[in-house]
Parts: C-alpha cells; sequence; structure tokens
C-alpha cells in the first residue's frame, strides 16, 4: 500500500482543506510554495544545519537492554527527547519559521496544549528575532504553568484561549480566528499533522527527520534498515507521522499508534479518537474525530495534556481505516506505571505522552528476535508535578 | 423560482438580510424571530445551524452558538423547527452553518428536509469549492438550493470570476479581513474594495456582511452593493431586548436600521 498525499490534500477519504474564505489566500500561498521552498538546496542546508548544531541532531537510537529483557524483544529507543526543547515539536518549528521567513512573514502564531510546541515556536521565533504570539487553553495555562513562562522567558506573548473549553481545541480556535483577522503578514505554526492541506503533509515531512535517521541508525546496530515494529504515541499524531514515515510503504514493518484511553474507552473520559470518533470535519481537514451525533465537538479527556485533542492528523485516520497501521489505547494509570517503569529500568523519565507508547508494550507479543523502534518523542520534566499528584512510585 | 431569486428580480437595492443563531435567546425562539423579521421589514433570514467550534466567527456569535447548544439544539431539532415555517414566513430563508453537523445528518436527507420546509440557499463557510462543484452541487441543485459562496478584500480577481461563475443567489462580501463582529464602521479601504469588486460586473448580487451593524454602516454599505447582512448587532439587541420582549426588540433594531 502506498500512502501518499493526494493533489487536494487527502490520504484515501480523509484530509482536504476545509477553511473558510478568509484563510484561503493564506492556506493556498503556502500550498502553492512550500514543496519548492522547502526542497531548494539552501533551505535544505540552513535546515539540516539548524537540526544538528540548535537541536542536537542526530538524536541518539539507543538500545534499551533493561527493557528488552522485560519485554522479550530487542527494543530500541529513539531519543527525541534529547532534543532542545526536550521533545520533538521543535523539527516541525525550525521547519516552518525558515519557511515563513522565505515567504516574507514578519509575525508568528501558534497554539499549544501542554506547552511542548508552544515552547518550540518561542524558541525558534526567538532564534530568528520575530514576534511571537501563542494560543494556549485559559485552563492549560493554569496545569501548565511552567511552560507558559518558559514561553515569556523566551519573549512570546502567551493569549489564553477563554471560549469553548478553553483547551487545545479552542487554542487551535483562537490562532485560526487570529489569522482571519491578520492574513497579510502573519505566518500560523500549527504543531501537528492536522489543519488543512497542506499543514499534515508539511508537517510529517519536517518530522520524517525521525524515520530518515532510525532508517540509517538501525543499519549500524542491527544491520537492516528496518524494524519489525515502530511503535509512537499518537493525539494530533506529528511524532507518529515522523517515526513512521519511511516505513510507510514497507509492509514489513509493523505500525504501532497509541491513544489515550483516559479513564477507560468506556467512561466518557478519554481521548482514543480511532475508538470512539467518526468521520468528521474539524480545523480544516476531514478526519476520525469525537463528536455527538449532531456533529458538536467532543472535548476528550487524558492525563496527558499532549494527547487530548478530539481528532487525530488524517493521515492517521487514513492508515486505521485501511488496516495499515493497528492502533491500541491506554489509560492513564497504564501509562504512569510505564512511565515509572521505564525510569527505573532505563534511567529515562518520559513524558506522559511518551509513557502511553510504552505502556502498550504490555499488549504486544513479540518473538525475541523482534527489532522494536519505539519513539520516545519526549521528556518527562514538564510533566513532574503530574508524576507526584499521581504520586505512586 | 427559488425565492432568493425572485427577490432580487423585485428589488436590487438595501436588501436585508439578517442572521441569528438557531436555538438562541431561548430553544424555541426560532419561528418568533422569523416571524419577527419579516413582520419588521428584513428582506432575507438567515438561520444559524449552532457548532461547537465556530472558527469564523467572534466572540458575540461563539457565545450565541454556545448558549444555543446548552439550550439543546440540534440540527435535527431545528429541522423540526423549520416544519410548516412557510405557512408563517413567505421571504426567502437561508442557513447558515459549518459542514460537520450537515455531513453527520447526510447531505441527501439534510437537502431533501431543505427542499421540503421551503429552504432556498445554503452558506456553508468550511466547505470548499471543489468539494462543492464535484459532490454536493449536484445535491443541492436536486433540491433546488442555492449555496452562497463568500469573498473577501484578499480574494483574487480570478476567483472572485470563478465563485461569481459557479454561484447562485448571491454573493456574500465579507468586507474585511475579520470574524464576524470584530470590527464596526466601514473604511476608505474597505469602499474601495466594494468599488473595485463592483467594477468587476459580476452576474450575481452582491450582500455584504461583517461589521454592519446600524443604519450608518447598513447605508453606507448599501451605496456599494445591493444590500447588506448583519449579524452580531443583532444577536446583541436580542440579548438586550430584555423586558419588551423578543418581537418588540427585534421590530425596534430592524426598524432603526431600515430607517
Amino acid at each position: 500500500m502506498k500512502v501518499k498525499v493526494d493533489e487536494r490534500g487527502y490520504y484515501g477519504s480523509f484530509g482536504g482543506a476545509y477553511i473558510p474564505e478568509m484563510l484561503y489566500p493564506n492556506v493556498e500561498e503556502l500550498r502553492k510554495n512550500y514543496e519548492q521552498i522547502t526542497t531548494d538546496l539552501d533551505f535544505r542546508k540552513q535546515f539540516e544545519s539548524l537540526l544538528k548544531d540548535f537541536v542536537g541532531r542526530p538524536t541518539p537510537l539507543y538500545f534499551a537492554e533493561r527493557l528488552s529483557h522485560q519485554y522479550g524483544a530487542k527494543i530500541y529507543l529513539k531519543r527525541e527527547d534529547l532534543c532542545h526543547t526536550g521533545a520533538h515539536k521543535v523539527n516541525n518549528t525550525i521547519g516552518q519559521i525558515l519557511l515563513a521567513q522565505r515567504l516574507g512573514k514578519k509575525k508568528i502564531i501558534a497554539e499549544t496544549g501542554a506547552g511542548q510546541h508552544g515552547v518550540a515556536t518561542a524558541t525558534v521565533c526567538a532564534l530568528m528575532g520575530i514576534e511571537c504570539i501563542v494560543y494556549m487553553g485559559a485552563i492549560d495555562m493554569q496545569r501548565q504553568k511552567p511552560n507558559v513562562e518558559r514561553m515569556r522567558i523566551l519573549g512570546a506573548e502567551v493569549r489564553p484561549a477563554e471560549s469553548g473549553s478553553k483547551t487545545l481545541k479552542d487554542a487551535t480556535n483562537e490562532a485560526m480566528r487570529h489569522w482571519i483577522n491578520n492574513p497579510k503578514d502573519t505566518h500560523y505554526i500549527i504543531g501537528s499533522v492536522v489543519g488543512p492541506h497542506p499543514y499534515p503533509e508539511m508537517v510529517a515531512r519536517f518530522q520524517s527527520v525521525i524515520s530518515e535517521e532510525i532508517k540509517k541508525q538501525l543499519l549500524e546496530h542491527e544491520g537492516r534498515e528496518a524494524p519489525d515494529y515502530i511503535m509512537a504515541c499518537v493525539g494530533g499524531g506529528s511524532n507518529a507521522a515522523g517515526a513512521f514515515y519511511h516505513f510507510y510503504d514497507n509492509e514489513n514493518v509493523q505500525l504501532i499508534a497509541v491513544e489515550a484511553a483516559g479513564l477507560g474507552n468506556d467512561t466518557g473520559e478519554s481521548a482514543a479518537t480511532t475508538v470512539l470518533g467518526k468521520p468528521g470535519v474539524l480545523h480544516g481537514s476531514k478526519t476520525l474525530l469525537m463528536q455527538t451525533e449532531d456533529g458538536q465537538v467532543i472535548e476528550p479527556y487524558s492525563i496527558s495534556a499532549g494527547l487530548d485533542y478530539p481528532g487525530i492528523g488524517p493521515v492517521h485516520a487514513h492508515l486505521f481505516e485501511t488496516g495499515r497501521a493497528q492502533f491500541l489505547s491506554v489509560t492513564d494509570e497504564e501509562a504512569m506505571k510505564a512511565g515509572v517503569e521505564v525510569s527505573r529500568l532505563e534511567g529515562i523519565i518520559p513524558a506522559i505522552e511518551t509513557a502511553h507508547a510504552f505502556a502498550a508494550l504490555n499488549q504486544m507479543n513479540f518473538n525475541p528476535e523482534d527489532v522494536v523502534v519505539l519513539n520516545l518523542s519526549g521528556r518527562g520534566d514538564k510533566d513532574l508535578e503530574t508524576y507526584i499528584k499521581w504520586g505512586k512510585y | 423560482m427559488n425565492r432568493i431569486e425572485e427577490l432580487f428580480k423585485r428589488k436590487s437595492e438595501r436588501v436585508l438580510n439578517v442572521y441569528f443563531t438557531a436555538g438562541y435567546p431561548e430553544v424555541d425562539s426560532t419561528v418568533t424571530i422569523m416571524k419577527g423579521l419579516e413582520k419588521s421589514g428584513a428582506d432575507l433570514i438567515e438561520v444559524g445551524i449552532p457548532f461547537s467550534d465556530p472558527v469564523a466567527d467572534g466572540p458575540t456569535i461563539q457565545e450565541s452558538n454556545g448558549v444555543a447548544l446548552s439550550n439543546g439544539m440540534t440540527l435535527e431539532l431545528l429541522l423540526k423547527q423549520l416544519e410548516g415555517i412557510r405557512e408563517k414566513v413567505s421571504i426567502p430563508i437561508v442557513l447558515m452553518g459549518y459542514i460537520n453537523p450537515i455531513i453527520q445528518y447526510g447531505i441527501e436527507p439534510f437537502c431533501q428536509k431543505c427542499e421540503e420546509m421551503g429552504i432556498d440557499g445554503l452558506i456553508l463557510p468550511d466547505l470548499p469549492m471543489y468539494e462543492y462543484m464535484e459532490l454536493y452541487k449536484p445535491v443541492f441543485d436536486k433540491h433546488g438550493l442555492f449555496n452562497i459562496f463568500l469573498i473577501t478584500p484578499q480574494t483574487s480577481e480570478d476567483r472572485i470570476y470563478e465563485i461569481d461563475k459557479n454561484s447562485n443567489g448571491f454573493i456574500y462580501m465579507v468586507s474585511s479581513a475579520s470574524t464576524t463582529g470584530a470590527k464596526t464602521g466601514i473604511s476608505g479601504e474597505q469602499e474601495a474594495y466594494f468599488e473595485r469588486v463592483n467594477a468587476m460586473n459580476l452576474n450575481n448580487p452582491r450582500l455584504i456582511g461583517f461589521g454592519i451593524s446600524n443604519k450608518e454602516t447598513f447605508d453606507k454599505a448599501c451605496n456599494h452593493a445591493n444590500g447588506a447582512i448583519i449579524g452580531s448587532a443583532f444577536i446583541k439587541a436580542m440579548a438586550q431586548a430584555g423586558d419588551k420582549g423578543l418581537t418588540r426588540g427585534i421590530d425596534d433594531f430592524i426598524k432603526q436600521v431600515l430607517s
């Protein structure tokens, strides 16, 4: 099976650009220019050099010996937690800031949930000396205070989204409204593989450096480019898309996407979109969406602020629909336990988002020779308070 | 003949289209508001289908959407309220809404229902033109529904011509780069944009919306187009109607705009 976006931004039946006319010129400008700009030699050079010297890439592919012993397979961790700012998010913001500069944009806006994408955006804006406004749900601002202050220290303005449920979905709405009101000199850096075409594909391409490196590094470790399994957590799905990207068309590689089941998929407090969602349109694309029968978007729940988004990127909806990827879901409790287990076994405290991917190891049936790559998308520093509150360690 | 077409044949100046959100202020206000609007002299009614995430809307209409949803308004309930509406209201009726609730209802059953209720047109701001042309237009046509497109100051001339070609009824001219209700007043720059579009000799009539809030802005808009659309300001007027009651509040507001 080929996983490829078509001219209108569709992966199979998901994607597209469902935007009001007010956003059409901006999105069209991006669609027309992004391929040419991002494949330009000069752009590639600057992008790669920043990823190397500023972000600290390539991130290691680390053989996790004790974890491997525990789960009976050869488990490698792709160490995106070692990226500057603490997560994979910065791969995308570096790419988009360079793109924004080439489009002549003078201001940047972004949305953020847990604050990781906001911090990564504030970071590249500081780096380039560009004005930055980050929209964040008013409730998330209370939950993630340290990241709010990180953004402010970096010189960004953090604006509370007071509408709707005051979380990530509403921060995204507010960022889109800001873009409608400021169409001329502003670029919107979306943080995941969501939004209208070309965002999902563009963000996936910036994140695809993850799977590009996995191929090379696995060759050194194992004498083969492709693992048997790749595992990653999915909120919107940018780290998963980056880790899967160069393996989409190699069906010997099993793609495992892990969603947040919150308190359980039958409790009404979950964010597992492939379990609870139906096809629908939100934030510019047709995808799987948690919604009422009337088509109103449901506010999801997860202990992890980075996974509680009511949709998933259209590419993931496509991977799910076609069966190319297997989707698992993991509860808060399972994720927290796994986070502590990895801390004890490997000396790495993972972000709670990533802890969901670790927890899914329990649901797998590996052969001892299987090579598994788990994308360690972020580190747990930002989540200390949540770990402490949970307390069972 | 579609009532919108009939309207513009009869009247090409100072056409007033008024938007309200179904389910606001009360879940059963829909028919009262529509009757009130016709009686007070509105030419066209735009009924908003509430949605949880109205990205093109400013605070006032976000709020009315939120209230409508917590009042229990749904698309299904709205269509039920509109049963028999043609015995009570004779001016053209347009439904405005984001595409997701309509997709969930089903495009074909929705259009079928609209035809039965006597709905004349649809405004679906997040439905892309190519999707409309390929998948929706045949269904809309079959049920006699006009699709109303938006243009903005940023819309290119080529695209305006393309929209004009694919439109019927009227073109919704968004007055400025903004969400609804964000700006009030009309600047010289906006008037220049209205004139630029006027000079294009489009086939379809044009109504100006966004930022039209009172007699002054309505009059100004009417100097440059066939009429105008009022939304947020009308929602606010209803919220402020208070003791004098909804019908009286509507009448006072519309009469003042048309005075």
